[in-house]
């Protein structure tokens, strides 16, 4: 691994910064011994494997791990998508209550999530207008009168540098991918989660859009003290916007900490190895471990 | 919505059978307006009269005559009056009796006529010559002697009173009426049934009380198989293991055998069309519900449905907006298969004798069932059943024209 040490042992000049209070915030979400098994009798499939994991508010974590070792199942259940088959999940330091519709709804409130393909992420059939009423009747808004709903939409559209006015009665295809995943953050600002579970938001749009949608989760974080859950394979990007870093193989997570202590001195081999395959352009780059 | 449908109109399959169909809706919408009256009245006596125009023969009498000297008058009249089965038997009389037939051509029919004036006898007996034969031979032998014979016909009144007959006109061959002044002329383009009744018109209305029992069973089974689908798909679970215990019970049994066993314990007095619709669409849910449930298993999991329940939305709120409309053009297709197979479920229990009741309303089952009770397919009548074998093919040809139709707009894979 000599050949792929860190070059530097901390983050580059324009980084985001981590707040040094963060990890003596309380927690925001934790959970204990977390499993998910798919299938019943000889057909088990084990996607995430008794993980333990604590993120506290106002903190930007990344999950990092290869397509296929959990990330997406893990951020499911974290959503309340998927159930658990064993394990306990806090939500702000109590156990969370998912069994009825109701408490559903309530923790939706509290949890909101990007997802990675824009394209298919909105119903195709449901106008933008109809997007963004519904998270304004989530919050509570439902009784407003029209014109301040059409002020809240307008301020959530701006907040993504789209213009309300030339969205108003189009579909969502209608947009570009970039556009779209503005909208979905749109959303977000609108409901004004506890956390954020971005899984992968950029990893379907081109490099001028991504720094777009990273300058925008961090705005929102800034703003509203929200908890970024942010779940990539692109280990730099995690290295340069997170505050914790999750490194997560075959279902479980083989090693956690701060960015810096992740990235500049890595002990699991899965570590050295998805830093290894960042793809270098000034560097020889081995292909033998991809 | 509206691309949708423009791009459905672009597709030539759905158009060509969407336009048969529409003709065929057209036709059952037109018809009865130009030609009102019961379908099941009997307005002949006898059984299966051909198709063609029907004059009254009292009222040409009546009416009154011009003359005309038509040049082949006299040659029509002999064609007309044998048959080709006349022909034919005329033949065998020929070579039965040692009459050289060699070189006769059975269309010449004065050559015919000729020979057979020349040696036709009614004493002679040729051996192994039936009774019944022996007679015909001579009804036709007079039928020949009076066509080419006579040249006037008398018509005869007779008085009550006294019960003496008297002339009242004399008919001569070159007497002539125009149809126009005949009081009474019916045109049966497709004849009548065994029952003497107006076979077109019966298969107009037969063909809607058909469309009707299709439609109403293609809606019963489509919207049974969507509902069981859609909540068997979503939920999942135990809701899932009930309902597909239940469809694959009813996938094991031959959907037919159970309509022909429902039907059976039906009474006929209770058969209506609609209960035969009712029952044939309450049988045929089975694969609408597999595969709605096996498209909604693949939905249920996409993104725009997390974000839906993510914002909030309830259940039926998920299935009618999230689910639903990504799934309606398969629920179409669907719609349109169990319309077709309603409508040959409903020709197939009728040709066994258990479609709706025979007394209410035409179906084309029921045609085919009365064609078949009276050996129309065996006499030669095929007025009777040979359009309704067409116009079921033509209904199911559209209707599966559509659907690949649709297919291909739905499925860019199968587009050409």
């Amino acid at each position: 691994m000599t050949m792929h040490e860190p070059q530097s042992q901390s983050r580059a000049a324009g980084a985001p910064q981590t707040p040094a209070d963060v990890h003596s915030r309380p927690l925001c979400l934790s959970g204990k011994g977390v499993t998910k098994v798919f299938g019943v009798g000889g057909k088990q499939t084990l996607a995430v494997d008794h993980v333990d994991f604590a993120f506290h508010e106002g903190e930007l974590v990344s999950i990092v791990g290869e397509s296929g070792s959990g990330k997406t199942t893990l951020a499911k259940m974290l959503l309340g998508l998927l159930s658990v088959t064993e394990g306990e999940i806090s939500f702000q330091g109590k156990p969370r209550d998912i069994r009825t519709r109701r408490a559903k709804k309530e923790y939706w409130k509290g949890i909101q999530a990007i997802f990675q393909d824009p394209f298919s992420s909105f119903n195709v059939f449901n106008k933008i207008d109809t997007v963004l009423l519904d998270c304004i009747h989530m919050t509570g808004g439902r009784r407003l009168p029209y014109a301040e709903k059409t002020r809240l939409m307008e301020e959530a559209c701006s907040f993504v540098n789209l213009k309300f006015a030339e969205l108003t009665n189009k579909y969502p295809f209608e947009l570009s991918g970039g556009q779209m995943q503005r909208l979905m953050i749109a959303r977000v600002f609108l409901l004004k989660p506890k956390i954020l579970l971005a899984d992968e938001p950029t990893s379907m749009i081109d490099a001028c859009s991504r720094a777009t949608i990273l300058d925008m989760l961090l705005q929102l974080r800034d703003e509203i003290g929200m908890t970024i859950l942010f779940i990539t394979h692109d280990i730099g990007l995690a290295y340069y916007i997170s505050d914790s870093v999750y490194i997560m193989e075959h279902g479980r997570f083989v090693e956690h900490g701060t960015a810096d202590e992740v990235i500049c001195a890595p002990k699991a081999a899965y570590t050295k190895r998805l830093i290894g395959d960042v793809p270098k352009i000034y560097e020889p780059w081995d292909l033998s471990t991809v | 919505m509206k691309n949708t449908i423009r791009q459905v109109f672009h597709s030539p399959k759905f158009v060509v059978g969407f336009c048969i169909f529409m003709a065929i809706l057209l036709t059952l919408f037109i018809y009865p307006l130009l030609n009102p009256g019961n379908p099941l009245q009997m307005i002949g006596l006898g059984t299966f009269a051909r198709p063609g125009t029907y004059v009254s023969v009292y009222d040409g009498v009546t009416s009154p005559f011009s003359t005309f000297k038509l040049p082949q008058a006299d040659a029509n009249r002999l064609d007309s009056l044998l048959t080709t089965e006349d022909r034919v038997n005329m033949v065998n009389w020929f070579s039965l009796n040692g009459v050289d037939v060699a070189g006769l051509d059975i269309t010449d029919t004065q050559a015919m006529i000729a020979l057979w004036k020349q040696h036709f006898d009614p004493a002679i007996r040729p051996q192994g010559m039936t009774k019944a034969m022996r007679n015909y031979y001579i009804r036709l032998n007079t039928s020949i002697l009076g066509a080419s014979s006579a040249d006037a016909l008398v018509v005869s009144e007779t008085d009550e009173a006294t019960g003496e007959a008297s002339e009242k006109s004399k008919i001569t061959k070159t007497d002539y009426v125009n149809v126009a002044d005949v009081a009474n002329v019916v045109t049966l383009p497709l004849g009548t049934d065994n029952f003497g009744r107006d076979t077109l018109k019966q298969l107009v209305a037969a063909c809607g009380v058909s469309i009707l029992i299709g439609l109403i069973a293609g809606a019963v089974a489509t919207a049974l198989g969507l509902l069981l689908g859609l909540l068997a798909g979503y939920l999942g679970g135990l809701v899932d293991d009930i309902i597909m215990f239940f469809t694959n019970i009813f996938t094991v049994i031959p959907s037919f055998v159970l309509l022909i066993l429902i039907n059976y314990s039906i009474s006929q007095d209770q058969r209506g069309a609609g209960t035969v619709a009712l029952v044939i669409g309450l049988t045929s849910w089975v694969w609408t519900t597999r595969s709605v449930r096996s498209q909604v298993l693949s939905l249920r999991g996409r993104d725009h449905v997390n974000l839906s329940r993510l914002s909030g939305h309830s259940l039926p709120r998920i299935i009618l907006t999230d689910i639903l409309p990504y799934i309606a053009s398969y629920v179409v297709m669907a719609f349109i298969l169990q319309v077709s197979s309603g409508i040959l479920a409903e020709a197939q229990l009728s040709l066994l004798g258990l479609g709706p009741k025979t007394t209410e309303v035409p179906t084309l089952g029921l045609m085919m069932n009365w064609a078949m009770l009276y050996s129309a397919h065996l006499n030669g009548s095929w007025w009777a059943y040979f359009p309704v074998i067409l116009v079921i093919a033509l209904i199911s040809f559209s209707l599966n024209l559509m659907n690949t139709g649709l297919d291909q707009v739905f499925n860019p894979t199968l587009r050409d």
